[in-house]
């Protein structure tokens, strides 16, 4: 099956079936209240759920799927197109949900977007699924027409770009940061299972490689509209991508600008505090942070994010100089900053860990 | 659809749908199907646990081991590649080795601790890769041969085939750099508590490159053997469990002011060899 059936199924038709095969899946859902823009609506069963179905519902429901006429219109139909800000002219922002993938969520949880110049669009990040990355090709599509030249893979998380190959059709330059290849490499099977256990099997695709590498600088012109790109050292990961759009002022910063979610560290904190603090010096107008609001001020728009890799640093630092193990580490580094953000509980203590192995060996 | 089609095709295959048909035929009591799911999860890891039982220790039996060997982890590790393990021997009993099993992992037994004359064998810390949902296991020997298990469940997945960290191929560069810290105040012939940090990727060779279809060769810390003035304190035989940049606490009893000499040995037969004061120069 493609993955795109789920996108423009109705979720009742997923669900109820009898006259297609006796199919009783879900006898928790009565009735079904419209879909929001994530496809999703409340009371929408968990994964597990899925797991109770039994052997003959199992082999059933797989007939069934192969012989509901609804499918089949299903992928005969285009994509719906993302909502989106334009947070400056020409610059589209698809906000993400602050939220882990799940298998509502199509894995549309970092904000993503395009840029249009005179002749080219360029894709700000694909997102976390091929579904993810279509739905912002359509949003691209009802805003203008010019080829897609670009396609940036801001760095190696997967919500970033497990929507690229939705592109391939487009033949798009893949732009990426020097260090992205070797990190796909080492990465991407990993997420890929991992997300497709979630969002099912044929939701990411085939890898996809960056085909322009950034090392310090580099640029691309969509035609009169020049986006500086800059590499960045090890920070929020190891391949981190940012864009300056100089035509508005404004900063493409991804993922090294976390604003409202919890930032999650998988590079150096340290090195992420030098890179924030290079790019503070940027004369930008605002800022796209990767996750949070589609548009920030900026330096302003920074300060969160600031005070928390701060914190982190100097908490866990004094954790190691008190002899703390790391476990008791992660029990009680920043949690002043608890209540500032969302998923703090989901991410915190994996930082503080980070942190640690980086701090310890000081 | 496709994940409700993959998921239920995966349940299809698998050993526990038959028990899962059972149930589920039987109304709509969900509650029983999930008890019934846990008792052959716990029937499955049951069976998975005697099997490693035979395979590491044979015939030989095993007794409880509440009051000798006590495990203490995270129920949900926050980072599968990286969870904290504390081993707390309890008994008078004089121990001579201690076993860490990890039941689910690709190669369960994790560390196998021997105590030279010099160990303090009451407390071992040190943290492992846990591939997914598994019953963790330490047994303890004495030296008269009896084994003393205790197990606890811990909730993760994905440690094993783990993304390598981002300083990875900082680790690589700095490859068997070691530091020691004492963690108390040296005094002749009292037990003395010892950090002991390696720089080393512990590479598992579980990382799939999605275009070669090749995996990151495995380069793993292999042995390691700690000697307080040529006397030995332990020996650990351990493998690709063990996290990146290993950080393991032991006890030790120096008899007097001497060196702690350690000895690391990888998969690629790489020697380390480093030396400490104690008490710290």
């Amino acid at each position: 099956m493609r993955a795109d059936h789920r996108d423009t199924l109705e979720p009742s038709r997923r669900h109820e079936s009898p006259e297609h095969g006796a199919v009783r899946v879900f006898p928790l859902q009565l009735s079904q209240p419209k879909p929001d823009a994530w496809g999703r609506q409340s009371g929408y069963p968990a994964v597990s759920t899925l797991a109770l179905l039994s052997r003959r519902d199992a082999l059933m429901l797989g007939l069934a799927a192969c012989s509901m006429p609804a499918w089949r219109s299903a992928s005969a139909q285009a994509p719906r197109p993302w909502p989106t800000d334009e947070i400056a002219p020409g610059i589209h922002v698809r906000h993400g949900l602050d939220e882990d993938v799940s298998a509502t969520n199509d894995d549309a949880i970092a904000n993503t977007g395009f840029i249009v110049g005179r002749e080219a669009v360029a894709v700000l990040d694909a997102g976390g699924s091929l579904n993810d990355g279509r739905r912002l090709r359509a949003s691209i599509r009802q805003a203008t027409q010019l080829p897609i030249r670009y396609v940036l893979m801001s760095h190696v998380h997967p919500d970033h770009v497990f929507g690229a190959g939705a592109f391939s059709a487009d033949h798009p330059v893949y732009v990426g940061h020097a260090g992205l290849p070797r990190a796909l490499s080492l990465r991407w099977e990993y997420y890929r299972a991992r997300t497709e256990a979630i969002l099912g099997k044929d939701s990411v695709g085939a890898a996809v490689m960056p085909t322009m590498l950034v090392h310090d600088h580099g640029e691309i012109d969509l035609g009169g509209r020049v986006v500086e790109l800059t590499a960045h050292g090890l920070a929020h990961t190891d391949s981190d991508l940012s864009g300056f759009d100089r035509q508005t002022g404004t900063l493409i910063a991804s993922d090294l600008l976390f604003v409202r979610r919890v930032p999650s560290l998988d590079g150096s904190l340290k090195g992420w505090l030098r890179e924030l603090a290079l790019l503070k010096s940027v004369s930008a107008k605002r800022a796209v942070p990767g996750h949070g609001p589609t548009s920030v001020k900026w330096p302003a728009g920074c300060r969160d994010l600031e005070r928390y890799l701060e914190v982190l640093l100097r908490e866990t630092r004094a954790a190691i100089k008190k002899g703390q193990d790391i476990d008791a580490a992660v029990k009680t580094v920043g949690l002043s900053e608890r209540a500032r953000w969302a998923l703090f509980d989901d991410y915190n203590g994996h930082n503080v860990i980070q942190a640690f192995k980086e701090l310890e060996w000081e | 659809m496709g994940v409700t089609r993959s998921v239920a095709l995966a349940l299809a295959l698998s050993p526990l749908a038959a028990l899962a048909q059972s149930q589920a035929t039987h109304g709509d009591d969900s509650q029983a199907i999930m008890q019934a799911h846990a008792a052959q999860d716990e029937a499955e890891r049951a069976a998975r646990w005697q099997q490693l039982q035979q395979a590491i220790f044979g015939a030989r039996s095993l007794q409880d081991g509440a009051n000798v060997v006590q495990i203490a982890a995270p129920e949900h590790a926050l980072d599968a590649a990286l969870v904290p393990i504390t081993l707390t021997m309890k008994s008078a009993m004089p121990l001579k080795a201690l076993y860490l099993v990890i039941d689910n992992n690709p190669s369960p037994l994790a560390s196998h601790f021997t105590f030279g004359p010099r160990a303090d064998p009451r407390i071992l810390k040190l943290r492992v890769r846990v591939n997914q949902y598994t019953f963790i296991h330490a047994v303890a020997e004495t030296t008269d041969g009896k084994l003393f298990v205790s197990r606890q469940f811990v909730k993760t997945s994905g440690g094993c085939s783990a993304p390598v960290g981002a300083d990875d191929a900082q680790a690589l560069k700095d490859v068997g750099l070691m530091k020691l810290h004492l963690l108390g105040t040296f005094s002749p012939g009292k037990p003395l508590q010892a950090e002991l940090m390696i720089r080393h990727p512990n590479f598992n060779g579980m990382q799939m490159d999605p275009i070669t279809r090749g995996f990151t060769p495995a380069r793993f810390i292999r042995t390691i053997d700690a000697s307080f003035d040529g006397t030995p304190v332990f020996h650990l035989d351990s493998d690709i469990s063990l996290s990146t940049d290993p950080v393991i606490t032991f006890g030790f009893v120096p008899d007097r002011k001497g060196t702690m000499n350690l000895v690391v040995r990888d998969s690629d037969n790489a020697l380390f060899n480093h030396s400490f004061d104690v008490p710290a120069g």
